[in-house]
């Protein structure tokens, strides 16, 4: 039976994320993305919330409600706040998900009570690699089996990398032999951020800037065969499509809080006498924004549902993912056009969501759901 | 409650259902009636008059998603053929029109004839444009003019476009709902809507208009000279509201889904677009998710299958495309159902029709036309279906509202603005 209403928990959930975002994100979204460190005390009250939490085992302390509908409806409101924020706030998740679905009981243990502990621990996924030509489903780091441990290499971007994490989960091609050649299947890596040979160095990017990535250098970097996670490279695919679904979810809240701003300053911006928004080229501007987020986010919730059912989903996640990159950059694009010259200037919205929601396709799994 | 997407029983057997009678009883002469253009596709008319349209045997009894479920009732019919969907005997607009404003009484008179089991078929149609008014259709010319001494209603104008016009003014049984003003001067509280009958005296069909696509479809002139109705034709009260003349700047569009009474006027008139708009959309998702379908079948039959794990950088141009229009096609579906959905809950859905309408209506204009560029020759060739796909998405981005009449709706919703300040 078809529906397209919240369950009363989840209505509860997206009206308790909207206020956070509302009064505490939104209010340091702009200092945030100046000074590049996202204020400790917001990520201590976020977590206060158990948004993450909230989908890790109960076994272990959490609240054991894992959904990725859910996931992306919280992804929506804290992206509304603010995007990087958002990504921060959803870190602990990139370890968090991928140890819990795959981490064997002992890793499970040394891992998950830090990130359900009182105070906020940050997490950090390695997928992304600097290249144009980057196939997530084909990286070209390598993981090669030594002994009783596995050896890993490669060059990694694009990995949140917020102070206080202490591990973080690398995707890598299993290797056999000892050639360059990454063509076996995907695995992924617990690995301490400060393990001997993985060197991190922070990354300046045009947008998302109050969110601290890095760009990691691994040169033979061991780590214990249980740092494996039992995860199939038909497992990481779909832990990938949980990502492309956090993104596109975010972006989308993102977008929305875009289209909000230029349609509340559309009102009362006058021109010759008149408010803008009287005014086709821009109302209807405004009316296809709306019209597209919504077509965009009725695609990312029914990607998020077939996750959540178990079903194969990979064509619904790639249609919701591209739609939703392809929508967010027109949609603030369109904002800033809105704003005119004010759309240029740091003072308003507009010009940060452009710089956030530009190149949305190469941000893959900055956060689970 | 909770935000699902999966179909109940009901829904997924009229889908299957239609789906065959699409593929049986339609595309088969899906050529021949678009060639054939102003011919009444007689085979088809009797299938649905005899059988179709009591849809799929035992599937009454089944739960179905309500008005999802004519969605994709309509989506399927599409996919078959947009034109003969549009040519099928049954009240369409005029019976939304009558439904929706229409008494009791009323409803049982003039719906009756599409209930009864034999007979001959009989059609419904709706006659608001004219020649000089389509989009702004407050501004019509067709009078009413009461006549105490007889209690008749005198109708004089020129109806144009009027979808299955031709069969609804002649079948006896059928009928027209033609909209017509009391009182020039007074604006759109001075519209209003009356049952014609088929066969009513002063009623003439002029003819049938030649058309870029939909041409099974008759799309009627109808020119009304001292065509005289009874009093109790005429749809919601007679009475020219004071407040609505007034505040005729407020009208149509905008608050047309607040309330949901009856008698509303031309409020309440232009309130059936509401429900038919994600209907209309449906139809523009079936005529366009056959040409998409069309389209990944003759490639893979080229050997060209779509990747869709491919990483961006290494997809096709066509992949591309083709990615783009199934995202496209799918956003414009679950906005649709959404809007049914919505009407399913009794609420007011006057944005999201129109969203629906919007987006569906371009998108499937330009996935048709992608379609036809992409298969380069074979696009064009008339030995396929694909240039008539083409042709026939096209008029969803025109009737039940233009593209733009619908941004404006959507506008105006969203900055809160009266048709006075947006318009
Ligand atoms: C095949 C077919 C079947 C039809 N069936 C029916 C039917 O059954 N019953 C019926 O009553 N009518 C029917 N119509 C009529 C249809 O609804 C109208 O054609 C449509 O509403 C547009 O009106 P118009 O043709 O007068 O164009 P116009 O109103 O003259 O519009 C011309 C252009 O101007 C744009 N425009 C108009 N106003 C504005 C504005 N305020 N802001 C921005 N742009 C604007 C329009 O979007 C359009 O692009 C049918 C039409 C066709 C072609």
């Amino acid at each position: 039976m078809i529906d397209f209403e919240p369950s009363e928990e989840q209505a509860l959930i997206i009206e308790t994320v909207h206020q956070f975002a509302e009064n505490e994100i939104r209010p340091r979204s702009r200092e945030t993305d100046e000074s590049g460190v996202p204020p400790q005390a917001l990520l201590a009250a976020a977590h206060e919330l158990g948004l993450v939490a909230n989908g890790l085992p109960e076994a272990m302390g959490g609240g054991g409600a894992r959904s990725a509908l859910t996931g992306a409806l919280i992804a929506e409101e804290l992206g509304w706040g603010d995007m990087a924020l958002a990504l921060a706030i959803l870190s602990p998740g990139l370890v968090g998900f991928p140890v819990a679905d795959h981490g064997a009981e002992s890793l499970r243990r040394r891992v998950l009570p830090g990130l359900l502990g009182p105070s906020f621990v940050p997490g950090s996924l390695a997928l992304v690699e600097p290249r144009f030509d980057f196939d997530v489903f084909h990286p070209k780091t390598t993981a090669r089996r030594d002994g009783d441990a596995y050896r890993i290499d490669g060059l990694k971007c694009h990995v949140p990398w917020l102070a206080g994490g202490r591990h973080v989960v690398v995707i890598a091609c299993e290797s056999e032999g000892t050639g360059s050649g990454a063509a076996g299947p995907l695995a992924a890596f617990v690995v301490e951020r400060d393990a001997a040979g993985l060197r991190a160095e922070p990354e300046q990017n045009m947008g998302l800037c109050g969110l601290p990535t890095a760009e990691l250098v691994l040169e033979g970097v061991r780590v214990p065969a249980e740092s494996r996670l039992a995860a199939s490279d038909a497992d990481l695919r779909r832990l990938i499509d949980r990502g492309r679904i956090a993104i596109a979810a975010t972006a989308l809240g993102a977008a929305r809080a875009a289209f909000e701003v230029a349609r509340d300053y559309a009102r009362q911006r006058e021109t010759f006498g008149q408010p803008i928004a009287t005014r086709q080229a821009i109302a209807f501007k405004l009316a296809d924004m709306a019209i597209e987020i919504d077509g965009a986010r009725l695609l990312v919730w029914e990607a998020a549902a077939a996750l959540d059912a178990g079903a194969e989903a990979a064509r619904q996640v790639r249609l919701a993912q591209d739609q939703t990159a392809r929508v967010a950059l027109v949609v603030a694009d369109s904002a800033v056009q809105v704003f005119g010259g004010h759309g240029y200037i740091r003072d308003y919205l507009p010009e940060m969501s452009l710089r956030n929601l530009a190149g949305l396709a190469s941000y893959e799994a900055l956060a689970l759901v | 409650m909770t935000i699902r997407f999966d179909l109940s029983e009901g829904s997924l057997r009229a889908q299957s259902h239609y789906r065959q009678v699409a593929l049986d009883q339609m595309r088969p002469i899906s050529r021949k009636y678009d060639l054939a253009e102003h011919a009444l596709p007689r085979e088809w008319v009797d299938y649905w008059w005899r059988e179709g349209r009591f849809g799929a045997k035992g599937g009454a009894a089944l739960a179905n998603d309500g008005f999802v479920t004519i969605c994709l009732q309509a989506e399927q019919l599409c996919w078959g053929d947009a034109g003969l969907y549009l040519r099928m005997p049954t009240p369409a607009l005029g019976g939304s029109a009558v439904s929706a404003a229409g008494t009791k009484e009323q409803q049982a008179k003039f719906m009756a004839g599409f209930r009864e089991v034999g007979g001959q078929p009989i059609w419904g149609a709706m006659a608001i444009t004219e020649p000089h008014a389509g989009s702004d259709a407050a501004a019509i010319e067709t009078t009413a003019e009461f006549d105490p001494a007889t209690d008749e209603w005198i109708l004089n104008g020129t109806k144009i476009f009027c979808t299955a016009g031709e069969g609804a003014s002649t079948e006896p049984g059928g009928f027209v709902v033609v909209w017509a003003t009391l009182d020039k001067a007074a604006g759109r509280a001075a519209i209003k809507s009356f049952v014609v009958p088929a066969g009513t005296p002063g009623m003439q069909l002029l003819g049938c208009e030649k058309k870029l696509g939909i041409r099974a479809s008759d799309t009627a002139t109808l020119r009304f000279e001292n065509c005289r109705v009874p009093k109790d034709n005429l749809l919601g009260r007679a009475e020219v509201k004071k407040q609505e003349a007034a505040k005729a700047g407020e009208a149509s569009s905008k608050d047309s889904s607040k309330d949901s009474s009856k008698d509303k006027g031309f409020k309440g008139a232009m309130a059936t677009f509401d429900a038919s708009r994600p209907i209309v959309a449906a139809m523009a998702t079936g005529v366009g998710r056959a040409a998409l379908e069309f389209l990944i079948e003759e490639l893979a039959r080229q050997g060209v299958v779509i990747r869709y794990d491919a990483p961006p950088r290494e997809r096709t141009a066509i992949e591309k495309d083709v990615i783009e229009m199934e995202a496209d096609l799918q956003a414009a579906r679950l906005l649709t159902w959404r809007a049914a959905w919505m009407m399913n809950k009794g609420r007011p859905n006057n944005l999201e029709a129109s969203m629906a309408k919007a987006k569906a209506g371009l998108a499937v204009t330009k996935i048709t036309q992608k379609a036809v560029q992409i298969l380069g020759p074979l696009g064009h060739s008339r030995k396929l279906l694909v240039e008539k796909w083409m042709r026939d998405a096209k008029i969803n981005d025109i009737y039940e509202g233009t593209q733009q009449i619908n941004q404006l709706i959507v506008a105006r919703r969203i900055l809160d603005y009266s048709s006075a300040v947006l318009r």
